[in-house]
């Protein structure tokens, strides 16, 4: 005979207020089962758990019933208590009278007394039918995988590395330095990009512990926390990096030009090529779509003037596997493409740039040696347009989110003008200024008075050719009035927006995103670095867009979850988890087809006793289990029950109200 | 379908007046990462609702056996609200598209057993969805308030 003890909680006035406590007792004393209730102020503090304690020793009691705030708060705190007493965590169950109860029905305590007292006597009926379980512990493999290359990839992949655990570092282009490599000077503090992050990309790899995987894509990821195995599909090169003394004699001589990725397609690179002259690693690759020796058998110079004899046309796509244990995702970000916005002439005007574009231009290792050139006549531009919320804040053309760096790129980029043109004059339109951050207010201010910029608050209207200027015509809604401006080159400080790869990629994951294609964390302000899925993280501005501070401290708490993660030799699993009555399965295996982690396979046993005919029946793997109990629910022989929310368990509930 | 379900007799007795202080109990079946914790923010949120549904925890619609819903009516619920996560946003990948499915065919039976196919209802409650939560169950409450009192399937009127 179940004794089941009955423990309700007056949450300070939380719940007392608006629930008669002491009849909710009352009524719980008249169920059979129970052998002991009683109600206190806290039940949470320590008290209060001290007399869950003493009672369980008291009382001998067999399961325990709290009847206080949600489970999803203090049943943690509440299952250690039973445990402190010697007893199985697992028999405890919650009546979760507050959420549910009490601040939903504040205006009817009498209906709100009644439905906590059926609350805790479907609890006592679900805690008679509970049974002892313990926890699963699964051994963890000590490896990360860092998928992207870029200053998120790069943080994390050295945060971790750093702890002395291994670490695959995953990236599909040729180099990693991801989007900051392109960049000129980062704001606030105009320290050049390739500056603070070359360093970095040399560490990475130089680093014992970090494998680097370059010009490579995540294929496949199996398994769970701990245990995940991943195929990783190495894109042929056709250079073997091991003979490669990435001399440049190959690229130098190639006759075939293909738009440059990196510039932006400002200027032109050839068929074998290494994206930057920083690059990491420093090793030319063959672009096959455009290698006339790959696509027509023709030409074959790079394997002649190279005296390693590196080149090898017949390389295939290589697949490497690894076992790993956490993963943490840092696939960056697209820039938008303004191509909606036809009233801007974009695609018609040449003259028309991005911002990613502007910025190629000035940097120093940019196509034009540093120099904003237009690229209709190559003339150096005086007035220069900069354009705000291109594609942001738009729901109708574009996105409705703010991209978030805009506001402070523009700005720099109204500097970085300034200083290459010192003639020159720009103007800025804009909707708001958000400079939220450190040092970023400042920021904006001091570059308004040193550059003498313009600023207009109002949305571009239209963009016309007049001559060889643009006249941008906007309302500036500060004076009322419509302007127009005469414009060498307009910028368009286009908007941020989720790798248009990451809704394949969160499926081939399991993992979930946005509408927007952007991958979502688990709680968007307690878990903002971690995943639902347990042991897969997210770096940088594959969540969401952010600038590179923010990316840098989100990689870095990455790396804290992954060591963390990686702490003990073995991990503890929850045990609510499905298990297989063999005496009952046909072997349908419909379970199988339901099971979205794969964790059931199929097993032989004998017939009878002693039989040596053998039927099939289900069989579950513990690790992979996850508990969701689709299984459970399509099993027709109800062979198989999830611990914790068996059907005795359920039915229970149903019939006790 | 739709003849067949006719021909037969419904349980459902439109003659039966409830009793003026009649209040109905509803069932909810609830999935722990979506709606659980969308009822949780309800309550957080000092939202009101009526005070009918009495609340089951489990950890994904698709734990949730056409036997339950059965089962509850036969037993102590005048209806029944199952509810889970947003297709596309399962937290165990794809349990609610099983749920969806199995629901689908519930209904019919309900219909073909001769049940209003509203004392079955299921809906999809985010975990962010707190106000919604407590619009669904007011409107669930008001639904089975007008179907009235599920007399005849009660186990007492078996036993009797």
């Amino acid at each position: 005979m179940a004794r089941v003890g009955v423990f309700v909680c007056f949450c300070g006035a939380n719940i007392a207020d608006y629930v008669d406590v002491p009849q909710v007792v009352e009524e719980a004393k008249r169920i059979r089962e129970v052998k002991f209730a009683i109600d206190y102020k806290y039940m949470c503090s320590d008290p209060g758990q001290q007399q869950i304690r003493d009672a369980i020793a008291q009382h001998r009691l067999t399961s325990i019933v709290v009847a206080a705030c949600s489970p999803r708060m203090h049943e943690k705190t509440f299952r250690k208590a039973l445990s402190d007493a010697g007893m199985n965590p697992y028999l405890l169950e919650v009546a979760n009278i507050r959420e549910h109860s009490s601040w939903v029905h504040q205006k009817d305590k009498k209906a709100a007394t009644e439905k906590a007292s059926d609350l805790v006597r479907m609890a006592v009926a679900k805690s008679i039918a509970n049974e002892q379980l313990h926890e699963i512990s699964v051994p963890v493999t000590k490896r990360a995988l860092v998928i992207g290359g870029g200053i998120a990839g790069i943080q994390a992949a050295l945060d971790i590395a750093d702890a002395r655990i291994p670490v695959v570092l995953v990236e599909k282009s040729p180099s990693i330095g991801g989007k900051m490599a392109q960049l000129d000077e980062t704001f606030p503090t105009l320290d050049c990009a390739q500056c603070i992050l070359t360093p970095k990309m040399v560490d990475v790899a130089s680093h014992p512990y970090i494998e680097l995987i370059p010009y490579s894509e995540v294929l496949e990821l199996q398994g769970f926390v701990g245990n995940y195995k991943v195929k990783i599909k190495k894109k042929a090169s056709y250079v073997n990096f091991k003979t490669c003394t990435g001399c440049g004699a190959c690229w130098q001589k190639c006759p075939v030009k293909v738009d440059n990725e990196y510039n932006m397609g400002i200027d032109k690179r050839k068929a074998i090529y290494t994206p930057f002259p920083q690059a990491v690693p420093n090793k030319p690759v063959i672009d096959a779509e455009h290698c006339t020796m790959l696509t027509k058998g023709k030409c074959g110079i790079c394997a002649k003037v190279c005296e390693k004899g590196s080149i090898d046309y017949q390389m295939q796509d290589e697949i490497i596997e690894r076992e790993i244990g956490a993963v943490v995702v840092a696939t960056g970000y697209d820039m938008w493409d303004p191509k909606p916005y036809e009233e801007y002439g974009v695609g018609r005007f040449k003259d028309i740039i991005t911002s990613l574009e502007f910025e190629r231009m000035v940097s120093a290792n940019g196509p034009t040696n540093g120099l904003p050139l237009r690229p209709s006549d190559g003339k150096v531009p005086k007035n220069v347009v900069f354009i705000k919320c291109v594609g942001s804040r738009d729901e109708a053309k574009g996105i409705s989110y703010c991209s978030k760096i805009c506001c402070m790129y523009t700005t720099k980029h109204t500097i970085l003008l300034h200083h290459k043109v010192h003639d020159s004059h720009a103007y800025v339109f804009y909707m708001d200024i958000r400079a939220a951050g450190k040092g970023y207010e400042e920021f904006v201010e001091k570059a308004q008075v040193d550059t003498g910029t313009t600023y207009l608050r109002g949305r571009v209207s239209k963009i016309y050719k007049k001559g060889d200027k643009l006249m941008v015509r906007g309302e500036d809604a500060q004076i009322g009035q419509v302007v127009e401006v005469e414009a060498d080159l307009v910028v368009l400080a286009t908007a941020v927006s989720a790798p248009k790869d990451n809704p394949d990629l969160a499926r081939l994951l399991g993992i979930s995103y946005d509408k927007y294609g952007y991958l979502s964390e688990a709680h968007p302000k307690l878990r903002p670095v971690e995943t639902a899925k347990a042991g897969i993280f997210l770096a940088g501005c594959t969540q969401a867009p952010k600038d590179i501070p923010e990316t840098v401290s989100q990689a870095s708490a990455c790396a804290a979850k992954v060591c963390g993660l990686f702490a003990g030799d073995t991990m503890k699993k929850d045990p609510m988890i499905s298990t297989v009555n063999t005496e009952y399965c046909s072997g349908c295996q419909n379970c199988v087809k339901v099971c979205p982690y794969g964790a059931i396979v199929t097993d032989e046993v004998p017939f009878g006793h002693g039989s040596k005919e053998l039927r099939t029946v289900a069989k579950i793997n513990e690790g992979v289990c996850q508990g969701c109990g689709s299984c459970v629910a399509i099993c027709r022989s109800t062979a198989i029950n999830l611990a914790g929310f068996t059907d005795p368990q359920i039915i229970n509930e149903i019939v006790s109200i | 379908m739709e003849t067949v379900t006719n021909q037969l007799v419904s349980i459902e007795k439109p003659e039966i007046v409830a009793p003026p202080d009649w209040q109905p109990v509803i069932i909810g079946i609830l999935c722990n990462w979506c709606s659980y914790a969308g009822s949780d923010l309800t309550g957080t949120s000092r939202l009101q609702y009526p005070p009918n549904i009495r609340i089951i925890r489990v950890p994904c619609s698709s734990r949730v056996d056409t036997w339950f819903l059965i089962k509850s009516l036969q037993t102590t619920a005048d209806g029944v609200l199952v509810s889970g996560c947003h297709p596309g946003d399962c937290h165990y990948i794809s349990g609610n598209y099983f749920a969806r499915r199995r629901f689908l065919v519930t209904k019919k039976l309900l219909n073909f057993v001769g049940f209003h196919e509203n004392r079955i209802q299921f809906s999809w409650v985010s975990a962010a969805e707190g106000p919604k939560f407590a619009k669904v169950v007011s409107k669930v409450t008001e639904d089975i308030k007008k179907l009235g009192p599920l007399h005849l399937y009660k186990k007492e009127n078996f036993e009797k």
